[in-house]
């Protein structure tokens, strides 16, 4: 891939100022889907600038927590603050009640999220992609909009697909729009919802490099992953969740070579 | 039987103005009557994918109504029955130099209800056929309901929508003649006056049938147009092959090229 030397935030002006040194503060969250418990209080503190790779077996409810975080899922019980502040609900006498839908926008704004099937608006090119929501929901001129858009596919090294649609542009090509789509609204976090689980074997590292990129640059993200040598290599804590539980919370060298968990220990076996 | 030529011929190439009136009146009810119901159609479709138990309900009963009884009683009961009922009458309202009967606003509002409802459901099924995943990621930059439904949702629900739409409109011209019962002289009324003062039945109404006809097949290369338009404007005519074009939407995601 052919991403230049200058480094991703700088299109955006670098990283946003953060009111506070803890980005992501979730505490003892519970979620349900019907009569099934899939979150069983789940706590996880994540602070600015940090990498954390969120693994484990399929159903551990490690998807569905990442979507709790800018509230494409509702919680039940505990709470969530993002940037400080309550996601998806506030304060009432004590009582948690759901947020209004614009507050909730508004919060999503500062929270870019990769979806693993790139979910890439399929209508519109791929700079049209990049330039939609800070143009519609931030009110950046046209203009302005065009010249961060173009750069920041640049970056991705997608400077000569600006104009092509999702169909015409091959997984790998897709989700780095769908990053540069998301870091066009500058946001202070990043979640990646395996990002690289619907690609081909060749082109999961065109992406893990943009990524990596992100998080040299100082981005704070939390990524939900298979990909093990991203975890041991980018990741400044790797965190492993089991039957809607947190299991193991260590940075990656701890994790790979000692697991305190029996179950992360058989996991590890398992996939290493 | 004697079929009378002569008059036949004059009738379908010279029309009497107040013919082409008729005809007229058929394009615009159709037109007018489309558009509102559409416009209907789509409020009635966000009301039923809404989170209100009750306002699903409303929509659900209106539909089923709408659906459920005859175009022809609707019409009826709208202007003449509600009258009849001292429950609403329809006056004339005067634009200017327009003035538009009460019959006629009687027949677009029964013809536009009833559209609604049809729309309704095709509108809802093009929007259910969207990936919930467009929802998502429009929701996670941002984005309100009211504007990822007008920028994401709608315009790619659009090209599921405006095939069925196309048909809804052809069925709409055909279907306008129904207000002729309330003494709208549409093109069908129009052509019964001729018929009672000449007693040419066969003839003119081989007359209007193939005005119809030629509404219907005029609208079919529009409708063409439109969808073509409507194709290359999204990637899908891009990639697919002029077979693959005409086989139809849908199979659009397949065409998919290597980068």
């Amino acid at each position: 891939m052919t991403a230049s030397a200058a480094p991703l935030l700088d299109t955006i002006g670098g990283l946003p100022e953060a009111a506070v040194d803890e980005v992501v503060s979730a505490s003892d969250v519970h979620k349900w889907f019907g009569s099934l418990h899939v979150l069983k209080g789940v706590s996880l503190s994540v602070k600015r600038g940090e990498v954390v790779v969120i693994i484990g077996p399929s159903g551990s409810g490690k998807t569905t927590f990442v979507r709790c975080l800018n509230h494409l899922e509702e919680i039940q019980r505990g709470r969530i603050l993002v940037n400080g502040t309550l996601i998806g609900y506030r304060e009432k006498r004590g009582r948690l009640v759901k947020d209004s839908e614009r507050n909730i926008a508004r919060q999503r704004r500062e929270i870019g999220m990769v979806f693993q099937r790139f979910n890439l608006f399929n209508h519109m090119t791929a700079l049209g992609n990049v330039v939609e929501a800070p143009i519609r929901v931030l009110g950046m001129r046209a203009e302005e909009a065009a010249e961060i858009g173009r750069t920041l596919l640049a970056r991705v090294g997608l400077a000569n697909k600006a104009d092509a649609y999702p169909a015409q542009l091959s997984g790998g090509q897709q989700q780095r729009v769908a990053i540069a789509r998301a870091l066009a609204m500058k946001p202070r976090l990043m979640l990646f919802d395996e990002p690289t689980s619907a690609l081909d074997p060749e082109m999961i590292g065109e992406v893990l490099e943009v990524m990596q990129e992100l998080a040299r640059e100082g981005m704070t993200m939390i990524v939900v992953t298979h990909e093990m040598g991203f975890a041991r290599e980018v990741a400044d804590r790797v965190v492993m969740m089991d039957d809607g539980r947190v299991i193991e919370d260590a940075p990656p060298r701890q994790f790979f070579t000692s697991p305190a968990h029996a179950r992360a220990q058989s996991f590890l076996s398992k996939i290493l | 039987m004697h079929f009378d030529w002569p008059f036949f011929w004059r009738y379908l190439f010279e029309p009497s103005q107040s013919y082409l009136a008729g005809l007229g009146l058929t394009v615009v009810l159709s037109v007018v009557s489309q558009t509102l119901g559409t416009a209907i159609g789509l409020f009635a479709a966000l009301a039923r994918l809404s989170r209100l138990r009750p306002l699903r309900g409303v929509v659900r009963a209106y539909v089923w109504v709408m659906r459920g009884t005859p175009l022809l009683v609707q019409i009826v009961f709208i202007y003449t029955g509600l009258a009849a009922a001292d429950l609403f009458r329809f006056h004339d309202i005067s634009l200017g130099l327009l003035t538009i009967p009460g019959n006629v606003q009687a027949g677009i509002v029964a013809l536009s209800l009833n559209e609604g409802a049809y729309m309704a459901e095709i509108i809802r099924a093009g929007i259910a056929s969207v990936d919930p995943g467009q929802t998502e990621a429009a929701k996670s930059v941002g984005m309100t309901y009211g504007l990822l439904m007008r920028r994401i949702v709608l315009p790619q629900a659009a090209r599921f929508i405006i095939p069925p739409l196309g048909n809804e409109f052809n069925a709409m011209l055909k279907n306008s003649t129904l207000v002729s019962v309330i003494g709208v002289q549409e093109l069908l009324l129009s052509t019964e006056t001729l018929t009672s003062a000449t007693f040419r039945v066969f003839e003119l109404y081989s007359i209007v049938a193939l005005y119809f006809l030629t509404l219907t097949t005029g609208w079919g290369f529009i409708q063409g147009f439109i969808e073509a338009k409507f194709g290359e404007a999204s990637a899908q005519a891009k990639d697919a092959s002029a077979v693959r074009r005409l086989l139809g939407f849908g199979r659009w995601r397949e065409a998919r090229p290597p980068a």
